[in-house]
């Protein structure tokens, strides 16, 4: 076990390579997925806000009539 | 094609698509990690430090097919105009960066140990720096703009342009003296590389693409949400 963790006198090298690689395709992918929910998220908010905007308006115009 | 370039269409598409991506890019991975440092031999010229080839080798041929993703969606963009060669693009010069970033560090961390050196202005490495300066280039500059359409379209045309970039990589190592290896996988003639590590080193670039495809349709999403808002922002006065 202490052997493969040795590497061959390489585990300074092999094993960083390893994180490096892992961790910025792991980082890339996190980025990627919260960035589109957060802005998924943040649409569906405004179409809401945006739906009862138009609602508010057009019951502003009957009511109001000018 | 163009029934892909609706936005809706290709979403839905994506969003089928990415489950399985995700299947496959974590179920490659540890194939490949298992292949790779357990089930494949030392090198009897390199030792141990041929397990960095796994990580290293598929970050450079995946840095390399982002940058073309990048090129061919400007030039459809360019083109044709649509909206969402445009997402594309942007979408893929952050995700190539982070694969050529890869192919570097590890590069560097393999070539310590076997040349003596981290790094070395040879060809190869110098012009896989050109590549990563071109992918933060594309995305300074598409964000240069407070029109999009513009920054798209000066992003669009520094893409095109560095395309020469990717034949003097490609073949950097045949046409001047370098450090780095030549061509042992691609190359006319067969690989010379023996099946027991050409395996791991397969499995393990199919691992690879399927996270770029992850991030890259991700980061579409994210793109296009975030143009949405823009539209959203402006139709709305008091949002």
């Amino acid at each position: 076990m202490s052997e493969f963790f040795a590497m061959g006198g390489y585990a300074v090298f092999v094993w960083p390579s390893y994180a490096v690689a892992f961790g910025v395709m792991a980082g890339l992918v996190a980025w990627a997925w919260i960035s589109a929910r957060r802005g998924e998220a943040e649409v569906e908010r405004l179409r809401a806000a945006g739906l009862d905007t138009r609602r508010r308006s057009a019951d502003a115009v009957r009511e109001n009539p000018a | 094609m163009h029934r892909f370039a609706n936005p809706t269409r290709f979403l839905r598409l994506a969003n089928a698509l990415l489950p399985w991506l995700g299947v496959a890019a974590v179920g490659l991975l540890g194939y490949g990690l298992w292949l790779g440092l357990l089930n494949s031999p030392a090198d009897y010229q390199q030792g141990e430090t041929v397990r960095i080839m796994y990580v290293h080798v598929p970050a450079a041929w995946v840095a390399l097919a982002g940058y073309s993703t990048l090129a061919l969606a400007s030039a459809a963009f360019l083109v044709w105009k649509h909206p969402l060669a445009d997402l594309a693009a942007r979408a893929a010069s952050p995700v190539g960066a982070g694969f050529t970033a890869i192919a570097l560090v590890t590069g560097a961390l393999w070539g310590q140990p076997m040349w003596g050196t981290w790094w070395v202005w040879d060809a190869r490495l110098t012009s896989v720096l050109v590549l990563f300066f071109l992918y933060l280039g594309h995305m300074a500059l598409t964000n240069a703009f407070d029109d999009p359409e513009r920054g798209g379209k000066a992003g669009a045309v520094l893409a095109l342009v560095g395309v020469v970039n990717l034949p003097i990589i490609k073949f950097s190592v045949d046409w001047w003296n370098t450090l780095h290896q030549p061509a042992s996988v691609l190359r006319m003639g067969g690989s010379t590389i023996d099946p027991a590590m050409l395996t791991p080193l397969f499995v393990m670039a199919g691992g690879y693409f399927a996270v770029f495809a992850v991030a890259l349709l991700l980061r579409i999403r994210a793109l296009y949400a975030e143009r949405r808002l823009r539209q959203l922002r402006l139709s709305l006065p008091d949002a």
